[in-house]
């Protein structure tokens, strides 16, 4: 197993220089360089245009080149956006990273979820109506252009509705008086969040052991003692107020995303689970006399969820693809926004910085999804 | 199925001058028993003709256009790129009897876009099916039959592939050159045709490499390339046609993303109706629905059409998924 997880680290670092390779010819591929930015100023001489080539390296060899470029970017230098001038790139990724990863971590789990649960739901009352209507909402939701049901998700719930925000991270009328910035706040409820989901994992992996009926009861107890915290943490800080406004804002964005992948995970695991409810061993707890429920969760769910798991690599790239959209129509300040704004104002250092950051994460999680494989399934070969 | 066509009408003449008829008649009377078995297979599903039904609905919108700019629409008024009603003072204007589905913002009307998008759709759609179907075929055949460093190539570029998220990828690619349509359909034909489609396709080309009637035809004294071209890939094009379908959608998808984005250089198409519509701040103004429903819904229902086709499909020629 460490083997295998060892081997798969180095396959993806080996992997992610390819990528930085590919990265590096599309941008080299550009007719010009950023010598000639200054093309259009008469009062250079050619001889300074050469001098401000040799200065910034433009007139080394392409693979010299190649590795300076790489050089600084293992060294964190991603140059310095034109369109944020005159922040680097890499600063702006460090702001601008984490709302990303939120958006996509809590979307990425709940749709996984969601799908998983109401896929199992659903093999298992096969035929009939419910059946038919999920899965043409099920294909709905995943064929629909997602744009415009960020929209539509817009004017039902914050517009007509008006639960919700319209879009953005905060709401200025409300941080006027704020004592701290939106980063500080937010930070914290990450912190949050991280600390509270792994004393909930903990409580969930300790409480394996007791017997059934109290289990439910210590779960239930720890969810209950971490709630507690969170909130006798967040009125000691007393930026309660605005920490909620970021969660109001936070909402929308997740639930579109949610809804826009978890579909694909719901048809696949009901596909799946229809082919598990043929086995043999299904038959045989079903001949032992064992609940409905038990055989539908321990025995039928749990050797379904390997295809599904393996479709989570494709499910991860539509989630990044679906941030992206979500983020640019809910104003959302993330990674997706800033990388469309850059296309769209040709600022190519920060788009560049934001497609690695992109790569970057496909990659991670790709790494996960097998490593996550691998733990469920001890049948597959760690060669 | 393609393949009984094969293991008739092998290499060798010989073997068949028994029979009374050419050989191509019997091929030809063979391909269409198998069509029209699977398409009785495919008529017993509803919702691969639900979604036939819709492509069809598109292809006549695409067909008529030229008509009736040639007829009924005078082309100054309902030019879908160049057009204005200046009959009308205000602009977008509801629907009415000479707009049925009003104008736009600059006074184009909306049917006529609708109609005049459907064509470079279906025409974005064809090229990257087309695209994929080559290069997934062709690399799923070779890699699966000569297998070693170039299946293992062609399967980590695969993989990375199937990770990469597309819409990232060309939004920056649209900022580093100039994307028209058919360099969008070439791209997503490329990306699709290297990536998932090939791992599938490969798959089943290794099943059919073990088959007798391969080594009958190697026997026969085939070269690879004979057996590649006149057994594998014969036998691989069901299941690459339903990837084309994939393709398909996904092509639709991303061009509408992408020219809801603004990032494509191209004359009209559904995203740019909705783009457009966002440009002029008529976004959220769902009291001009016309402006943002009829572009929207056709994307989706044409996606939407391909992707039920396809899976229509899947339960025939994927082999994991027949239930016969």
């Amino acid at each position: 197993m460490r083997r295998y997880i060892v081997r798969r680290i180095i396959q993806n670092v080996l992997t992610f220089f390819l990528f930085l390779t590919v990265v590096y010819i599309m941008m080299d591929a550009q007719p010009g360089d950023y010598a000639n930015i200054y093309l259009q100023d008469p009062r250079l001489t050619p001889d300074q245009r050469e001098i401000l080539r040799s200065r910034l390296g433009l007139d080394k060899p392409v693979m010299e080149r190649y590795l300076l470029w790489l050089k600084s970017f293992i060294q964190g230098d991603f140059g310095i956006s034109f369109s944020n001038y005159p922040r680097p790139v890499i600063e702006v990724i460090a702001e601008r990273a984490p709302r990303t990863l939120v958006l996509f971590l809590s979307a990425s789990v709940m749709s996984f979820y969601m799908g998983f649960v109401a896929g199992k739901i659903l093999a298992w009352r096969r035929g009939g109506l419910l059946e038919y209507a999920t899965t043409i909402g099920g294909v709905g939701l995943y064929t629909i252009f997602t744009p415009w049901f960020a929209l539509m998700m817009i004017w039902i719930f914050a517009f007509t509705l008006d639960i919700f925000p319209i879009g953005k991270f905060i709401n200025p009328v409300i941080w006027l008086q704020a004592p701290v910035g939106a980063n500080y706040v937010f930070y914290r409820m990450l912190l949050t969040a991280l600390v509270a989901s792994l004393v909930l994992f903990m409580v969930l992996v300790f409480s394996r052991r007791i017997e059934p009926r109290r289990r439910k009861l210590a779960r239930w107890g720890g969810a209950v003692v971490v709630l507690l915290g969170i909130l006798a943490f967040w009125r000691s800080t007393g930026v309660g107020v605005y920490a909620l406004d970021i969660l109001r804002h936070l909402a929308l964005p997740i639930m579109t995303l949610t809804l826009i992948s978890f579909a694909g995970t719901m048809l696949l695991t009901r596909n799946s689970m229809l082919e598990t409810l043929r086995e043999d061993y299904i038959m045989a707890a079903r001949a032992k006399g064992l609940p409905e429920k038990v055989i539908r969760d321990k025995h039928a769910a749990r050797n379904a969820m390997l295809p599904v798991i393996t479709s989570l690599v494709f499910s991860l790239a539509f989630a990044l693809d679906g941030g992206v959209i979500t983020e640019s129509v809910f104003s959302w300040p993330g990674m997706g926004r800033t990388l469309l704004i850059a296309a769209s104002t040709e600022d190519i250092p920060m788009a560049v910085g934001a497609l690695v950051f992109t790569g970057t994460l496909a990659l991670t999680a790709h790494l996960v999804a097998d490593i996550l494989y691998a733990y469920l399934d001890p049948r597959i070969r760690y060669a | 199925m393609a393949q009984a066509t094969k293991t008739i009408g092998g290499p060798s003449p010989e073997s068949v001058v028994t029979l009374e008829m050419p050989v191509w008649r019997i091929r030809l009377m063979l391909l269409w028993r198998s069509l029209r078995a699977n398409a009785a297979l495919f008529a017993e599903n509803p919702i691969g003709l639900v979604g036939l039904a819709i492509i069809f609905f598109f292809f006549l919108m695409a067909l008529a256009h030229p008509i009736l700019m040639a007829t009924v629409w005078d082309r100054n008024v309902y030019h879908p790129v160049v057009g204005i009603d200046q009959t009308i003072p205000f602009h977008p204007s509801p629907p009415s009897p000479t707009h049925l589905l009003g104008t736009d913002p600059l006074g184009r009307d909306i049917l006529s876009q609708l109609m005049w998008s459907a064509k470079s759709e279906f025409f974005l759609g064809t090229v990257a099916a087309l695209v994929t179907l080559v290069i997934a075929t062709t690399v799923g055949a070779v890699s699966a039959f000569y297998g070693g460093i170039v299946d293992s190539l062609f399967m980590r570029l695969a993989d990375l592939i199937i990770m990469t998220p597309v819409v990232t990828l060309l939004i920056v690619l649209s900022t580093l050159m100039n994307v028209t349509l058919i360099e969008l359909a070439f791209l997503v034909g490329i990306l699709s045709g290297f990536g998932g489609a090939t791992i599938i396709i490969k798959s089943q080309a290794l099943t059919i490499k073990v088959r007798t009637f391969i080594e009958a035809a190697r026997v026969a004294g085939g070269s690879n390339t004979h057996l590649i071209v006149k057994h594998i890939i014969p036998n691989l094009l069901p299941l690459s046609f339903l990837y084309m379908m994939f393709t398909v959608t996904n092509a639709i998808f991303l061009e509408a993303v992408l020219s809801f984005f603004g990032l494509l250089n191209i004359r009209m198409s559904w995203g740019l109706m909705i783009h457009t519509t966002e440009y002029c701040g008529y976004l959220l103004d769902l009291k001009r629905w016309w402006l943002i429903f009829p572009a929207s819904l056709s994307i989706t229902f044409l996606c939407a059409a391909f992707y039920l086709v396809g899976r229509a499909l899947d339960e025939i020629v994927n082999p994991r998924l027949r239930r016969r």
